[in-house]
């Protein structure tokens, strides 16, 4: 069954081939069989790949499939080689069958867009690269990867393109992300540079030999990954694209922007973990990275209008989660949150959709309000997302995977404190504003009625995702609940354990305290934006209040920021340079070459008798030569 | 026999192709332009006979009666081109014939 594995990416390729190549003259119908049928079929055939490495593990516990030499340069020789161990395993199978839900849902959510199969040409496009990017032995392949997901993200964004607004956000999404990648491709040339080679199981194992821990190479190395996982990832500082991506349709920001692509950054650290253990400053500047991202977009997220634009922040804010797991060496923990919060915020998104998708292209919730008896199976899904996003305890798969960071975020050896108390703030602020969103959407007055109802195509997603949202969850219960560790034990097969410092007691009492502050945050939302709506509004009219909201609507005020610093510099030099002074050169010569023409065309005057003079004036000089010398 | 000494002659080819120089850079008829061109081919042949007599070699006739040769060529094409330019033109001047832009 491994050796099918090949095939797991081929399909969504073949997909996007025969889309692109014959996507016009295919009628809808085909369209969507082809679209989805690819991204089905590799979901079906990842399943039974994972069903076959668990019930018998190849040995090291890990598969190594190569299709070709890609080429071979000097010793230099990549291959088109697929690596799947636990680690990429549970990657490609989230990628697959969530991008398989996301499919099925967008082939009834773009059904009368013009662009049908052009956007499930970019869509399959886009599953066929990530797959690659998971899959990658080595580092070039897994950078081809890596820049397949970023070109489909920027041909998604602006996938409405007649709107310049959403040109732009693709082209800022596309910029921001693309000082990250190189980054990225510069710690590629130093980790080659310095040990050779780009397979990345066989670079892990030379740098552990070869670079003393905290030494200067692995800390620039490991850096220079992190500036790439920092901007695909819409970490700080590079997080300003996310919340413009929401230009894109809500499927595409269900797949790419929450649920796969964005975790990409997350992958790498976790995947060349042991380089970022060399490197303890780096992954110390990931957890702090982590933590601050994750409060600073959980602010933003309160006071947000645009129903996507609060999920995007969201976004970045669980995904800060991840890298605070990541910073602390909780692997398994960031890898569980990830697998979690790909389940219920895609369903978030498309439950989004659902809604967007009834109101015309609304947007705003504060328009919406009253949705849960017009949309009622949107309705329960959204709440049971949202109470997973929230980490209500118990009942939901987000519960487990926020706790396992909180918890590991202390008692780690790496962690400390401060560190926990961001998280459990953020976990207040997640609970916060997601209840608040479901609060002012499906509560109190409607706004506006729904036009069009979800089909089939739309709720199964909606419904498959919500159940895996709840029992996602119960495959790895903490120490103290159960003590399932399932996947973690999974897990471990390909990344270190980490080992606790503090005893179950402290367990206990963090996460007592984790349950009131979730709980605490549904509660202040449902204080201030359902039962005393006036409060939260006149809170915000007091002028700090004016001033921290307006701060925080705009992201605090990044965007400004690299107006000012980057942005407008730059426009500065490009409209005073508009006559390209270093052309002048170029010009110039243009020019001498015109002005001796012009002088020497002046002598073709057509005048038989100038140019007899000019004749008797060049013999008498050349004789006056030949005769004065 | 009395020889003329070649400074004389020379001198006399010298002029003469003065004349014939002046007259092709001044004068603007087009018939003219080929005389004068003629006197100065024959000043251009004097010179050579005077050369050819002072040091009492026969070339200097030789070339000369090429330059006759080749006047005469000369002049059967030049006088053809003459009658076509006043086909064309409807007068002998050649500066009429300066439709050249640079």
């Amino acid at each position: 069954m491994l050796e099918l594995l090949w095939l797991i990416p081929c399909l969504p390729f073949a997909g996007f081939l025969v889309l692109a190549l014959a996507g016009k003259r295919l009628e809808g119908r085909a369209v969507a069989l082809v679209g989805v049928g690819s991204v089905a079929l590799s979901a079906i055939l990842s399943v039974m790949v994972a069903v076959d490495f668990m019930s018998a593990p190849p040995p090291g516990h890990f598969y190594t499939q190569t299709l070709w030499q890609w080429l071979d340069v000097a010793g230099f020789s990549p291959g088109i080689t697929f690596y799947l161990d636990a680690l990429s395993l549970v990657m490609m199978l989230v990628v697959t069958v969530v991008g398989f839900l996301i499919h099925l849902y967008s082939s009834e959510f773009m059904e009368e867009d013009e662009g049908y199969s052009r956007f499930f040409a970019y869509m399959n496009l886009f599953v066929g690269s990530m797959l690659v990017l998971l899959l990658a032995q080595n580092l070039l392949l897994f950078y081809l990867g890596w820049e397949g997901v970023g070109l489909c993200s920027y041909l998604l964004i602006g996938f409405w393109y007649k709107d310049p607004k959403n040109g732009y956000a693709a082209r800022k999404a596309f910029v921001v992300t693309r000082v990250g990648d190189a980054a990225m491709a510069v710690g590629l040339f130093l980790l080659y540079n310095n040990l050779g080679t780009l397979q990345i199981q066989e670079l892990m194992e030379k740098a552990h030999q070869s670079w003393s821990p905290g030494s200067l190479l692995p800390v620039a190395a490991a850096a220079l990954i992190l500036g790439g996982a920092v901007g695909k990832s819409a970490q700080l500082p590079l997080q300003t694209w996310l919340p413009d991506a929401m230009a894109g349709p809500t499927p595409v920001s269900a797949l790419i922007h929450a649920a796969t692509m964005v975790t990409a950054g997350v992958y790498i650290i976790a995947r060349t973990h042991i380089l970022f253990e060399l490197a303890p400053p780096v992954l110390a500047a990931v957890a702090v990275i982590g933590a601050l991202t994750l409060l600073l977009s959980g602010f933003s997220a309160i006071t947000q209008k645009d129903i996507k634009r609060v999920l995007a922040y969201s976004t970045i804010s669980q995904i800060g989660y991840m890298f605070l797991a990541l910073g602390v060496g909780a692997w398994s923990a960031a890898i569980f949150h990830f697998m979690t919060h790909a389940f219920f915020k895609a369903l978030l998104f498309l439950g989004a959709g659902v809604i967007i998708h009834g109101l015309h292209h609304e947007h705003d919730m504060f328009k919406m309000g009253g949705l849960r008896r017009q949309l009622p199976v949107t309705f329960w899904t959204f709440l049971i997302a949202s109470a997973s996003l929230s980490a209500i305890p118990l009942v939901t798969a987000g519960f487990f995977s926020k706790d396992q960071i909180l918890w590991l975020a202390w008692s780690s050896g790496r962690g400390s404190k401060w560190l926990w108390a961001a998280g459990i703030v953020g976990a207040l602020l997640t609970s916060l504003y997601t209840f608040r969103m479901v609060f002012i959407t499906f509560f109190g007055e409607a706004h506006s009625e729904v036009s069009k109802k979800p089909g089939t195509r739309m709720l199964i997603p909606l419904v498959v995702l919500a159940f895996l949202s709840v029992t996602g969850g119960y495959i790895e219960l903490p120490a103290i609940m159960g003590n399932v560790t399932i996947f973690s034990g999974f897990m471990h097969t390909a990344l270190p354990p980490v080992k606790p410092l503090s005893g179950e007691h402290m367990e206990w009492i963090l996460e007592i305290i984790a349950v009131v502050v979730s709980l605490g945050g549904v509660f202040f939302a449902w204080l201030f934006f359902l039962w005393m709506p006036g409060l939260s509004a006149r809170l915000a009219r007091t002028s700090p209040g004016m001033l921290l909201h307006r701060f925080w609507f705009s992201g605090w005020a990044f965007d400004w920021l690299y107006g000012v610093l980057l942005v407008r510099p730059f426009i500065w030099l490009a409209r005073i340079n508009k006559d390209d002074f270093i052309d002048l050169i170029y010009t110039g010569i243009a020019w001498y070459n015109q002005a001796m023409n012009s002088i020497l065309s002046l002598t073709q005057n057509g005048k038989v008798r100038f140019y007899a003079m000019g004749i008797a004036l060049g013999a008498i000089i050349t004789i006056a030569i030949a005769v004065l010398r | 026999m009395i020889s003329i000494p070649m400074e004389y002659g020379l001198t006399l080819a010298g002029i003469l192709f003065a004349f014939g120089l002046a007259g092709v850079l001044m004068r603007r008829n087009v018939i003219f332009i080929l005389m004068s061109i003629e006197i100065m081919l024959n000043a251009a042949g004097l010179a050579f006979v005077v050369a050819g007599s002072k040091w009492h070699q026969a070339d200097g006739q030789i070339m000369f009666i090429f330059i006759l040769t080749m006047a005469a060529a000369e002049v059967s094409v030049g006088l053809a081109l003459v009658l076509r330019f006043y086909h064309r033109f409807k007068t002998l001047d050649a500066d009429e014939a300066s439709r050249m832009r640079g």
